[in-house]
């Protein structure tokens, strides 16, 4: 460890900033410096900050307040990926951003100016993997590589244009853990060479094992900073999770009725057919709120996803309501036709098993009643969805899909994008729903939330699903999502 | 001045000015227009970029011949169905083939259904100087079809036939079937949101889409049935001056509406037989009438942000493109 003596720049250094989306503050005040020659470990809980953070150091977003300098240079509001670039910092995304029909050379030229001149690119490609120790096979399709491959080809870009200070985002959420192992130890030697890494992580054991100073970001403001060496995963996990505030509403006068869904060594495969659960073994019944906790990328999204039943299972036993709501992440995308008007999204539920002809008045007719029921705000029910506040649009999803009694009910971010009312609302919804009989699965990426609707929390960490006993408790769940138990 | 007066009383001539022009000229033009129209914007509605509706409906025209030229005498009526289903028949199976290729191999069915176009026209052309050609073995077309075959003159002493009657109600039963029925419902939703449709709608929207395509070339096959039982009476290359094509003009510009198809489809014809007018009294070109359909669909396009499927592949391609890559957390 090199301390960062007078004269010796910090390679990224962040004072005073804030960004705000739509009012809401995403960073306040946040005050961050990276030293020359260090790993440097920002940990959080999903929308704690991070990405944006490391976002506006990067040039890809800009900030309201504040001031960022890159290896002691000041760097205007409005500064570009290109001035990132220029002054040696690299960004490798969470998602990839390769082109896969580009062969590995190729990719590393792309953003280039000038001439393509392959065999100069390619030099430059056999110089940088000599140097860093990462192989690519050059004439490779991008498409063709594993995400091992990938990865390294997004660093190999980031080094190939001189990067000195890497960010890499979530670096581990795809890999397998000897994969993690490696790419930890390369991380290491890289510092070792005198390069600066920042490790965006949700994982408390990867930042513990690689880096020597972590900072914590808790909704937009840094909560802790010091060397890694001070701290442990108990104290680290505690600062990323603590106590909540009681809940206003609870969900604990519910008690549960008849099995509604049963999974017996339930394994799933992700679209890329990659193991994402393994041997989940778990039942839900009436009358339940089950909620889901996790950080991203352990399987959750895909265990919702079999449950709503959308997607097959791989192996093992699974038994599931016919009749199943749904009230997805991304409301616009899954949940609504933007073009359409509300009485045609109502029909839209199980419009699949439809037969003969509909009846307009009758569906016009039930999406008024819905639209008065849930307070929708709208001024017919024949106006195109996407005329509506994203609060009303979510409301018209709950209605949609709580509008007859199902046996089951998933629910996955149900209150993303909204209010605090709006939120109260939805949370509301899924109570009296558990109350008259659903079983009622959710997950929200605020752990709060989770906790403050569910009777009982399953916890999601690395594909393998277990219930937190005894209602768990937020130190113990956070512990379980962060796999620290 | 007084020459464009000319030109602009032999558009009016040529097209709607007299009542051989309007009954015999711009009304036998629009019928094809109109149910090739309405072919095509069942398909884009769908979300499927149907582009052969050319192709199809050269194979419509290929079935009915064959059927036109073989069908016994006597059977009357029945054997002009039996011409006009075979057209239909032609068509979606021809169709069928871009979506089996879409459904297995992920062609894309832009590219097969023009590919196919070009299949199409060879094929008729092999045909109508090979295996169907009129037994004198002098011009490439085949025999006149039998006279059972024919469409019946709605008009004596005009070439407007009972097409026209088909075409109204080919329109109508395509507007029914969107607005009305669960499967009309299924496929706009899958054209207008292939998640949506999936997630929330459990819509299988692969088989949607390769039915819609199906249901369009069934369409366009009938339209090329139609052009020979009711106009041409017998198989040739030019049997079509492009109507396929036009036609996607013709139901962009309707907004991909099955009942504002037949106005379009009207005015289409009205540029053309004008043009062609202008050409013969005024010596005008008559490519005018492209000019006047271009603009006619760029004021269209220009003045509505509504034409969803339009916009929907202007929205994908911007996103293929990507710029940066989104903020996956807040």
């Amino acid at each position: 460890m090199t301390p960062s003596g007078s004269g010796v720049h910090a390679a990224l250094e962040m004072r005073g900033v804030t960004k705000r989306f739509a009012g809401f503050a995403a960073l306040q005040e946040v005050d961050i410096s990276v030293r020359a020659g260090s790993v440097h470990a920002l940990l959080g809980e999903n929308g704690a900050g991070k990405t944006t953070l490391m976002r506006i150091a990067y040039g890809l977003e800009r900030r309201d307040a504040g001031n960022v300098f890159l290896f002691g240079r000041a760097l205007g509001v409005a500064h570009s990926v290109r001035d990132a670039v220029r002054a040696e910092v690299g960004m490798v995304h969470q998602h990839l951003s390769l082109v896969g029909n580009l062969s590995v050379v190729e990719n590393l030229a792309l953003g280039g100016r000038g001439r393509f001149r392959p065999g100069e690119v390619a030099s430059t490609l056999e110089r940088v993997s000599s140097e860093s120790g990462l192989r690519v096979h050059p004439a490779a399709l991008a498409r063709d590589l594993g995400v091992v491959e990938q990865q390294r080809l997004e660093i190999l870009k980031a080094l190939s244009r001189g990067a000195r200070l890497l960010i890499l985002d979530e670096p581990t959420a795809v890999l397998a853990p000897s994969e993690i192992r490696d790419l930890l130890q390369w991380i290491r030697a890289f510092a070792k060479r005198g390069g600066t890494v920042v490790l965006v992580t949700h994982k408390l054991r990867e930042a513990l094992a690689a880096a020597d100073d972590v900072t914590v970001l808790r909704r937009g403001s840094v909560v802790y900073s010091g060397g890694a060496a001070a701290t442990n995963e108990e104290e680290l996990g505690r600062t990323i999770f603590p106590k909540p505030p009681a809940a206003a509403a609870s969900s604990e006068q519910l008690r549960p009725g008849d099995v509604v869904v049963r999974a017996r060594d339930v394994t799933i495969h992700n679209a890329r057919d990659r193991p994402s659960v393994r041997g989940a073994t778990f039942d839900v019944h009436r009358n339940e709120i089950i909620g889901v906790a996790a950080v991203e990328g352990s399987g959750h999204r895909e265990l919702l996803r079999v449950l709503s039943g959308r997607w097959p299972v791989h192996s093992g036993e699974l038994e599931l309501p016919a009749d199943i709501s749904l009230i997805p992440a991304d409301r616009l995308r899954e949940a609504l036709i933007p073009s359409f008007d509300l009485a045609e999204n109502v029909a839209l539920r199980a419009a699949g098993a439809r037969r003969g002809l509909l009846s307009w008045p009758a569906v016009r007719g039930r999406a008024a009643a819905l639209v008065e029921q849930f307070a929708i705000a709208t001024r017919s029910v024949r106006v195109p969805v996407r005329t509506l506040s994203g609060g009303n649009q979510q409301r018209l999803v709950v209605a949609r899909e709580l509008e007859h009694d199902v046996p089951l009910l998933v629910a996955d971010n149900p209150t993303r994008g909204l209010d605090l009312r709006a939120a109260m609302f939805v949370h509301e919804q899924l109570r009296r729903a558990a109350a008259r009989g659903a079983a009622v699965v959710v997950h929200s990426s605020d752990v709060d939330e989770v906790l403050a609707l569910a009777t009982r929390v399953l916890v999601v960490f690395d594909g393998v699903v277990s219930e937190v006993p005894g209602g768990g408790g937020r130190e113990a769940v956070g512990r379980a999502m962060l796999g620290t138990t | 001045m007084s020459d464009l007066a000319l030109v602009a009383e032999a558009f009016w001539r040529g097209s709607l000015g007299t009542t051989s022009a309007l009954v015999s000229g711009t009304l036998v033009r629009a019928i094809p227009l109109a149910i090739l129209g309405v072919a095509i914007a069942i398909a884009f509605r769908a979300g499927v970029f149907n582009i052969g509706a050319e192709g199809q409906l050269l194979l419509g025209a290929i079935a009915a011949t064959v059927v036109g030229l073989h069908v016994p005498a006597g059977l009357g009526m029945a054997g002009l169905l039996l011409a006009l289903a075979a057209g239909a028949v032609a068509g979606g199976a021809w169709a069928g083939i871009a979506a089996l290729l879409r459904a297995r191999f992920g062609v894309l069915e832009v590219i097969s259904t023009i590919m196919l176009n070009f299949v199409a026209l060879n094929l008729l052309s092999f045909l109508v100087r090979g295996p169907l050609q009129e037994p004198t073995r002098v011009y490439p077309q085949t025999e006149a079809i039998a006279e059972g075959t024919r469409l019946p003159l709605l008009l004596s002493d005009t070439r407007l036939h009972a097409g026209l009657i088909i075409a109204l109600a080919v329109s109508v039963a395509a507007w029914w079937f969107l607005a009305r029925t669960a499967a009309g419902f299924r496929l706009r939703a899958a054209g207008a949101s292939a998640t949506a449709a999936a997630s929330a709608g459990q819509i299988d929207v692969a088989r949607v889409s390769a039915w819609a395509l199906v249901a369009s070339g069934a369409i366009a096959g009938l339209a090329g049935g139609i052009e020979v039982a009711g106009v041409t009476y017998a198989l040739y290359e030019n049997l079509s001056p492009g109507y396929g094509f036009a036609a996607i003009a013709v139901a962009v510009l309707a907004r991909l509406h099955p009942l504002a198809v037949l106005g379009t489809a009207f005015l289409f014809a009205t540029f053309e037989t004008g043009a062609l007018g202008m050409q013969r009294d005024a010596g005008v070109p008559s490519v005018v009438a492209s000019v006047l359909e271009a603009v006619a669909i760029l004021l269209v396009v220009a003045w509505s942000g509504r034409l969803s499927a339009i916009r929907w592949s202007w929205r994908s391609t911007r996103a293929d493109r990507g710029g940066a890559p989104a903020a996956s957390e807040a």
